[in-house]
């Protein structure tokens, strides 16, 4: 008889060799696309103007100088105030959601989640428009004063909102009526029942989401290159160093310290999760909210308060697009749209963009829910699987301008074989699919594990191949799910700015960038008609997945309905 | 009962499993398990949660590599080792107890997804299918639509739709309310006998194992406690540990006294002492409630019967179709004793809390082990 040593191995079939095969691809491309170039970050900011290994010698130069911590300061002041403002008007808005019974909620939902369809750089176009030196209402803040701090702060007011929202509306939507109930019973006052029930459940959600801002906020370039003027932050800088002065050591050092706060940001809140876990209990009952009318009418104005602020700003940048001269002639005309005759790209860079968006967002959509299968059903190759999973949170942590940043370093190196790639769309949609990576990750790993287990064990157990179940079983149910991928990788590869602004060619200029060029080169009202069509496009394709997953869910969803 | 395999002699066994173990790390989740399972038959492996069971048919199914040991399975009339053969490569079907039914295919093509061929064949394999489970014409709905007891049992075509070899079940009835569970036992024990194939169902539930199994395989903390008939299981438990997970019993205190004696308090008792012990060695005494006997007057004749005292009768319970009565024996120690009677039995004995009943205790029903929670050996 045969005794098998400890450890034994169930040999893998041919579906098996797949799995592994496919899964080595993967972890492979990831290992590529993120941590070489990360990498190489690390490598130039240890290395010297000689080459030789200079080890922390450039971080202590930087850190030595005053201009340094003048960025460090500005830029912790831009994100702190940017945070306290957005947690409470996003906390106003997430509770007039789901725990009042205000009208029309899917109006202000829609309207406000609408800056997720805008770059960074269109609120500060707006602002441009509104207060800036012709601005509209440039008595608000007299003597430029809005190119600065404030411009940045109302400007990343409108771009992080969406964001706290999101997470704030989930984490609100989960309330359990029994804590309200016994606290009502034992007499527990409005207020009381604020500080004693609500908040302490919602506090995981308002930490995540300030996080959330914080990070968004102190990594983002956008806003602070167009409406900042001389107040410099470290995102800038950045930047500066690398496209103006070809500083990349300097670079590198500033963009490792960038990452400090996003990884520190991501470990809070990766820890903090861990422990909500517990809070939500199977038996948890759901919170019926019953109307009451001065709360629901508070609600209503503070709401459209809100709502219409972020509609203000969006319709400045739209309507600047189409105004032929403000604020003197405000007379319409497609004049800003004729991009071919101007500087930064022309119309090849909108064509580029959605060039590069479709294309993220099918080999983004393939690339996560093919590797979110593989790590999860399959039982194949556990060193790739692991590494799979590992370097699939990462790119939350890392902000788009250092991921950028790496890919210069990485692939423009004349040693590297893979060097031809460099500033080709294939690079530019690459770098898009990794800086999303780690969200549409979590949409597609949460979608899969909502599928029962044992389906893969089924499957062999009947000899059908994984591929088979893939395509009969698993795709149809998480179609949804790869829908909302699809388009939420469609929409950030069309508005990124900061992932792409260092790898893109002449050949390759996108429509984000474009803005960037024509705000610099003065012409703002091109840069708002580009930010404009940015929009556009965006919301026609969030539109055409609405009704693409409808009539799919009439198709194929049938059997969802009991 | 099918017992076809019987008759036939020097057959090979469809499944034997070798001292497998499966280790988690440091922890032993199965530590040397061996056991076979007959062409045809139905056999149970039963023991508390977190005994290994499920772990020990994932290992039958290759679904989890076993540590050690060594897996074989019948093809033809040679045994094959599979111990590394993927789940793929092996016959069997198996029902899972979230059954897994895929949610978007509907019943006919669930039930065919491991069909190959013809259209029409397919269709005709699943039409008789599912008259075999006594659910025809449900083809076209999908599992949202049908019942816990329907689900199940749709789970259960879909194994045998390609006429495995072994059949494996999870805990296939653990997600049934209590009566939908009785009814299903019988029927997919009358399938399994119909069919013929060999069946390995793993619970917790000692009532389904000593209904529906061939032989039942006790485990415990990843260790095979015992094997055999339902009856031996549950007449001849092995062990105490045994003992106590299939059924009720009682256990009373004594020390060996002698061949086959025993003494519990001060009286001299006729038990089944397997292996012997010394004289004075401490002793529990097993014996089932049912297996108490009470008599209706306490005569010479009764006075003749081994075992046989009278006891104070303590309290007086109905359970249904049973009394439960506790009693004491002055004789044996006062430790308390609980007998199951019968109905008809209860009226005829008369019981009172105030008077005194002749018990005995029948010598090859009383067993004895050693102390402690250890086995007898
Ligand atoms: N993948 C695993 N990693 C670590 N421990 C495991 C794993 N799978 C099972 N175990 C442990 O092995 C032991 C046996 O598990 P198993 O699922 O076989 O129990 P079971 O007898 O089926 O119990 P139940 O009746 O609760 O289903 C348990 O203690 C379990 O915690
Ligand atoms: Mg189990």
């Amino acid at each position: 008889m045969i005794a098998l040593r400890a450890g034994g191995r169930i040999a893998a079939d041919r579906s098996q060799q797949v799995a592994a095969g496919l899964l080595w691809l993967l972890a492979a491309a990831l290992v590529l696309g993120l941590a070489l170039p990360l990498a190489a970050i690390l490598g130039k900011a240890l290395t010297g103007d000689d080459g030789r290994f200079a080890g922390l010698a450039q971080f202590a130069a930087i850190v030595g100088e005053a201009r340094f911590w003048d960025a460090v300061s500005n830029s912790l002041a831009v994100s702190l105030t940017t945070t306290m403002i957005v947690l409470p008007l996003a906390y106003v808005f997430a509770a007039a959601l789901t725990r009042t019974c205000m009208p029309a909620k899917p109006l202000f939902r829609a309207l406000a989640l609408t800056p997720l369809l805008a770059p960074s750089l269109l609120p500060g176009i707006a602002l441009v428009y509104l207060f800036g030196n012709q601005g509209l209402l440039k008595a608000w803040f007299p003597d430029g004063s809005i190119y600065g701090f404030w411009g940045i702060v109302i400007a990343e007011v409108f771009f992080t909102f969406p964001h706290a929202l999101m997470i704030l509306v989930t984490a609100l939507s989960v309330a359990d009526a029994r804590l309200y109930e016994a606290a009502t019973a034992l007499g527990a006052g409005r207020i009381r029942r604020f500080v004693t029930v609500t908040l302490p459940a919602a506090r995981y959600g308002l930490i995540s989401s300030a996080l959330v801002v914080f990070t968004l906020v102190i990594v983002d370039f956008g806003a602070p290159k167009v409406i900042g003027g001389q107040y410099n932050v470290l995102a800038v800088e950045v930047y500066k160093q690398v496209i103006g002065q070809q500083n990349f050591p300097k670079g590198a050092v500033i963009g490792m310290l960038l990452l400090l706060p996003a990884v520190l940001a991501f470990v809070i809140d990766h820890l903090l999760q861990r422990r909500q876990r517990a809070l939500l209990t199977a038996r948890a009952q759901p919170l019926v909210v019953r109307p009451q009318a001065w709360v629901d009418v508070l609600s209503t104005v503070a709401c459209a308060a809100i709502g219409g602020a972020l509609l203000v700003i969006i319709a400045t940048a739209v309507a600047a697009a189409f105004i032929r001269l403000w604020p003197y002639n405000l007379s319409l005309t497609l004049a800003h749209f004729d991009f071919d005759n101007m500087d930064g790209g022309g119309w090849a860079a909108f064509y580029n963009s959605m060039k590069m968006a479709l294309a993220t967002s099918v080999i983004g959509t393939l690339m996560v829910f093919g590797g979110a299968y593989l790590a999860e059903k399959t039982r194949a190759a556990p060193v790739a699987r692991q590494l799979l999973k590992l370097l699939a949170i990462i790119p939350m942590a890392v902000p788009g301008l250092v991921l950028g940043l790496g890919y210069i370093l990485f692939f423009n190196n004349p040693a590297n074989p893979l060097h031809f790639l460099y500033g080709s769309m294939t690079a530019l949609v690459l770098c898009s699919v990794m800086h999303f990576y780690t969200t549409a990750n979590l949409t597609a790993t949460t979608a899969l594990k909502q599928l029962d287990a044992e389906f893969e064990a089924v499957a062999a157990s009947l000899k059908v191949p994984f591929w088979t179940t893939l395509w009969r079983v698993t795709l149809p149910v998480c179609l949804p799910a790869m829908l909302d991928i699809a388009r939420f990788y469609f929409v950030s590869a069309m508005c990124t700015v900061s992932a792409v602004i260092f790898i893109y060619t002449p050949d390759t200029v996108l429509a984000s960038v474009a803005v960037l060029n024509m705000d610099d080169a003065g012409d703002t009202a091109a840069a708002a008609a580009m930010a404009t069509l940015i929009v556009a496009a965006s919301a026609l394709i969030c539109l055409v997945f609405s009704v693409a997953s409808w009539w799919l869910s009439r198709r194929t969803q049938a059997w969802r309905i009991r | 009962m099918n017992r076809d395999w019987q008759a036939t002699g020097a057959v090979i066994d469809a499944l034997r499993v070798e001292r497998v173990a499966k280790r988690f790390g440091a922890f032993t989740a199965l530590d040397g398990v061996s056991l076979s399972v007959k062409k045809g038959e139905f056999l149970c492996l039963l023991g508390p949660s977190g005994c290994g069971k499920t772990t020990l048919l994932r290992i039958i199914a290759g679904l989890e590599a076993a540590s050690d040991g060594a897996l074989f399975m019948a093809a033809g009339d040679a045994e094959r080792d599979v111990t590394r053969l993927p789940a793929s490569q092996r016959d069997y079907g198996i029902v899972f107890q979230s059954y897994a039914l895929f949610p978007n295919l509907n019943v006919a093509q669930n039930i065919a997804y491991g069909l190959k061929g013809r259209r029409e064949d397919k269709d005709l394999r699943v039409t008789a299918l599912l008259a075999q489970i006594g659910l025809p014409g449900i083809e076209h709905k999908y599992p949202s639509q049908l019942s816990g007891g329907q689900q199940q049992r749709v789970a259960l075509a879909r194994a045998l739709a390609t006429s495995p070899s072994l059949l494996l079940l999870d805990e296939p009835l653990s997600a049934l309310d209590a009566r939908v569970r009785e009814h299903l036992r019988r029927e997919i024990k009358s399938l399994q006998q119909k069919l013929g194939v060999t069946t390995v169902m793993v619970t917790h539930d000692q009532e389904e194992a000593l209904t529906m199994a061939d032989r039942i395989v006790v485990m415990n903390h990843g260790v095979i406690e015992q094997i055999g008939t339902p009856e031996e299981i549950y007449t001849r438990p092995a062990n105490r540990f045994v003992a106590e997970f299939v059924g009720q019993s009682n256990w009373l205190a004594a020390t060996s006294a002698g061949i086959g004696q025993v003494l519990l308090g001060d009286a001299l008792l006729g038990a089944t002492v397997t292996p012997p012990r010394p004289d004075g060695h401490p002793l529990e005494l097993f014996i089932r409630p049912e297996d108490v006997q009470l008599h209706a007057s306490w005569s010479p004749v009764e006075a003749q019967i081994v075992n046989t005292a009278l006891a104070h009768v303590r309290k007086i319970e109905l359970l249904g179709g049973f009394y439960r009565i506790a009693l004491s024996v002055p004789g044996w120690g006062g430790q308390q004793l609980l007998a199951d009677v019968v109905r008809s039995e209860f009226e005829r004995l008369n019981l009172s809390l105030e008077r005194m009943v002749p018990v005995s205790l029948p010598a090859n029903r009383l067993r004895a082990f050693g102390p402690s929670t250890g086995a007898a050996a």
